[in-house]
């Protein structure tokens, strides 16, 4: 008799183990999922995809702000890569492999390309045949910059251009450019 | 030597070793280009000489972006983007990759200069900017 409730007593525990064990499976699982999930959410709710690629980030970043290539068109893009070695007045030539790389990776992600807030609302205010350079040149950069006097940008001794964009927006290199979270040099937070 | 002072002599020699490939290759390839003599001076005088840019017509010079004291950050002119210190002492990155000097001294040469330097030029440079 004795054998038999130590038998049972095993087995009952065996069996709420792996129970317990296999709901704690489902559990990650389903917590993975949701976090993943969350996570995707997240990136839809930036403004721009952030830049992933560290080629770019090295080549194109070391100079300047490494904007996101939802910034601007596809055409854009291949313009500018079509032209290194007078980049605005300065010589960014890159060897042929890593211009074609580069190339091929900005137009992949290009406004055009991208469903992200701001790419789709800079793409709707270009006109057809237009192909900016800059991404200051967009008419809804233009728009969503119109209210600030120059003296707080292209006057202001600390920044002196719009081309800057991480100068003022503390959450631009991770595609974030929220009102909410700018700080202009010298002058502080900007509320309109 | 105690302990202590060991530590960071291990990390330089760590770090020196890939300069030291790196800037090798470079002076193989300047001797063989016909550079016999280099001199710290000379990429010192070439580093702070100052060149009219083409455009604006104002002077220039590698400084403009990346300082004269080279243990300090540097600044590009025009985006105000920080440039890490170009001494190896201070920024043990520096000159490690062979690729990577020569895209620099192609693309900055030809900005601030207005054309590409020469191996006696680079030469000169390079050898005054080791040893900061």
């Amino acid at each position: 008799m004795k054998t038999i409730i130590t038998s049972i007593s095993i087995l009952t525990l065996l069996f709420t183990t792996a129970l317990v064990v296999g709901d704690d499976d489902r559990y990650k699982k389903e917590k993975h999922d949701e976090k993943s999930f969350f996570s995707r959410l997240f990136e839809k709710d930036l403004d721009v995809a952030p830049v992933k690629n560290t080629v770019y980030k090295e080549e194109c970043g070391s100079c300047h702000f490494a904007y996101q290539p939802g910034l601007l068109p596809a055409r854009s893009w291949k313009k500018i890569m079509g032209n290194l070695e007078n980049h605005f007045d300065e010589n960014a030539e890159l060897d042929k492999e890593v211009q074609t790389e580069l190339t091929n990776y900005l137009v992949a992600n290009a406004a055009d390309h991208a469903n992200y807030k701001r790419s789709r609302r800079i793409m709707r205010s270009l006109s057809k045949g237009s192909t900016p350079l800059r991404v200051t040149e967009t008419p809804y950069f233009i728009r969503k910059h119109d209210e600030i006097p120059s003296r707080l940008v292209k006057d202001n001794p600390e920044l002196g251009s719009f081309s800057k964009c991480a100068a003022c927006h503390g959450n631009a290199e991770k595609g974030s450019y929220d009102e909410d979270d700018v700080r202009i040099p010298g002058v502080g937070k900007w509320d309109d | 030597m105690n302990k202590k002072r060991l530590i960071p002599l291990i990390f330089l020699i760590g770090s020196n070793a890939a300069m030291a490939n790196a800037v090798n290759d470079m002076f193989e390839e300047y001797k063989q280009s016909g550079v016999s003599t280099y001199s710290e001076q000379s990429g010192k005088a070439l580093w702070n000489k100052e060149f009219k840019n083409k455009k604006t017509g104002k002077p220039q010079s590698c400084a403009s972006c990346h300082g004269s004291n080279l243990k300090q950050a540097g600044k590009h002119v025009r985006t105000g983007k920080p440039i890490e210190p170009m001494a190896p002492s201070v920024n043990s990155t520096r000159y490690t990759d062979v690729k990577k000097i020569k895209k620099w001294f192609k693309r900055n040469c030809k900005w601030t200069i207005g054309r590409e330097c020469s191996a006696q030029e680079q030469a000169d440079i390079l050898t005054y900017l080791v040893k900061q």
